[in-house]
């Protein structure tokens, strides 16, 4: 049990990372890796948000949606959910943390369309994970998230003082070089 | 604008993916074969047309401060039926297509097209701005795709291509190809657009 654990998590991050390999939230990935603080910001917001929707998104799916026969309002209930958990966690962080809630404040809203975290929430429930799984994968996927944010926003700060021909710059040299982080991301596929 | 303008703006001038940068995640995870890419982009042309339409419909009765949710409710529905008429008619499509059926709900494409375009036009605008945005979508995404089908499997539309056959580079059909296409299609773009930069 502990063992297929670390299995899923390191799997969660490394080897289907949700980035780099599943191609899932792309406009933060994209949008907000020009700066390693906000990166950071984003990638705590995102892993924290993301271990919130599994746990609820899975328990609707299998103590409401399943019992009652109502499968087919997955995509709305989940999108609802994801939607209002975002604005109570903003809620609940500007109250009791207006510190985090200054460094975090504007990433909140936006994660409600980071496609990550309805990805993973649907992932979790096809793939039959159990809630202590799916949570693992959820934390996995949120760390990956962080890694290749971070990662990509170094790269980035170097990248804005190289010369470029001026049709590279910005978004194309960005996504060759995820491109090229993405393929070295693949050497990690023989680890578990 | 007149409506053949209206219709025609998304298919290249401001193409969606392109030029507007929305909708990146389907438009990179769909895209390693022409018979996926033209799959996804049916269905999110269809949602984006039915959303628009009844968005445009609606967009006097909508109060503004519950509008994002209120769109929200109503993609989620077209999602939904599209989702189980292709799962009910072609099960290979839906099977490769995967989570990424649900996931054209939070495409930035619909919702941004319901809250810049159709909650201030008419029906008949929103549905030409539906289409010209939809066909705008499945026009990047077949782009992308034709690249790497062909460079990666030596494909198209499934069917084995001569002079491309024998050493495919495998990698094109995977995460890493489908970004550094991307990437030199945007580079591309602006170079026939013929400037940098903003």
């Amino acid at each position: 049990m502990g063992a297929e654990l670390i299995s899923i998590f390191i799997v969660a991050i490394f080897i289907e990372n949700v980035v780099l390999s599943q191609v899932l939230g792309l406009c933060p990935f994209i949008g907000v890796s020009s700066k390693i603080d906000s990166a950071v910001g984003m990638g705590l917001a995102v892993t924290f948000v993301l271990l919130m929707a599994s746990v609820v998104t899975w328990s609707v799916q299998n103590f409401i949606l399943v019992p009652l026969q109502l499968e087919y309002l997955q995509t709305i209930s989940f999108i609802l959910i994801i939607a209002a958990l975002v604005q109570f966690v903003e809620m609940v962080v500007k109250k009791t943390a207006p510190a985090l809630y200054q460094s975090l404040g504007v990433f909140l809203p936006l994660i409600t369309t980071n496609c990550a975290v309805l990805g993973i929430s649907l992932i979790n429930i096809k793939k039959g994970y159990n809630l202590i799984e799916a949570t693992v994968n959820a934390g996995g996927a949120g760390l990956g998230f962080f890694f290749a944010l971070l990662i990509m926003a170094g790269i980035r700060e170097r990248l804005d003082i190289s010369e470029l021909p001026e049709t590279m710059k910005g978004a194309p040299i960005a996504f060759v070089t995820a491109g090229l982080l993405a393929t070295a991301f693949m050497g990690f596929s023989g680890l578990v | 604008m007149n409506p053949l303008q209206q219709l025609t703006k998304g298919f290249w001038k401001d193409n969606p993916i392109f030029v507007i940068g929305l909708g990146l995640c389907p438009a990179l995870a769909v895209s390693s074969s022409l018979t996926n890419a033209i799959g996804m982009g049916i269905a999110a042309t269809f949602v984006l047309i039915g959303s628009n339409m009844m968005i445009a419909l609606l967009r006097n009765l909508i109060p503004a401060k519950i509008r994002i949710p209120v769109y929200i409710v109503i993609i989620a529905t077209f999602v939904t039926i599209i989702d189980k008429l292709i799962a009910a008619y072609s099960p290979a499509l839906s099977a490769s297509l995967g989570i990424f059926i649900p996931l054209i709900v939070v495409n930035c494409i619909i919702l941004g097209r319901a809250e810049a375009f159709a909650s201030k036009n008419t029906v008949l605008d929103s549905l030409l701005d539906a289409i010209g945005m939809g066909v705008g979508f499945t026009i990047a995404l077949c782009f992308i795709a034709f690249f790497r089908e062909l460079l990666g499997e030596g494909k198209l539309f499934g069917h084995a291509i001569p002079l491309f056959k024998a050493d495919p580079a495998l990698i094109m059909i995977m995460a890493p190809g489908g970004f550094i296409v991307f990437g030199l299609l945007i580079a591309l773009k602006r170079l026939m657009a013929g400037k940098g930069e903003n």
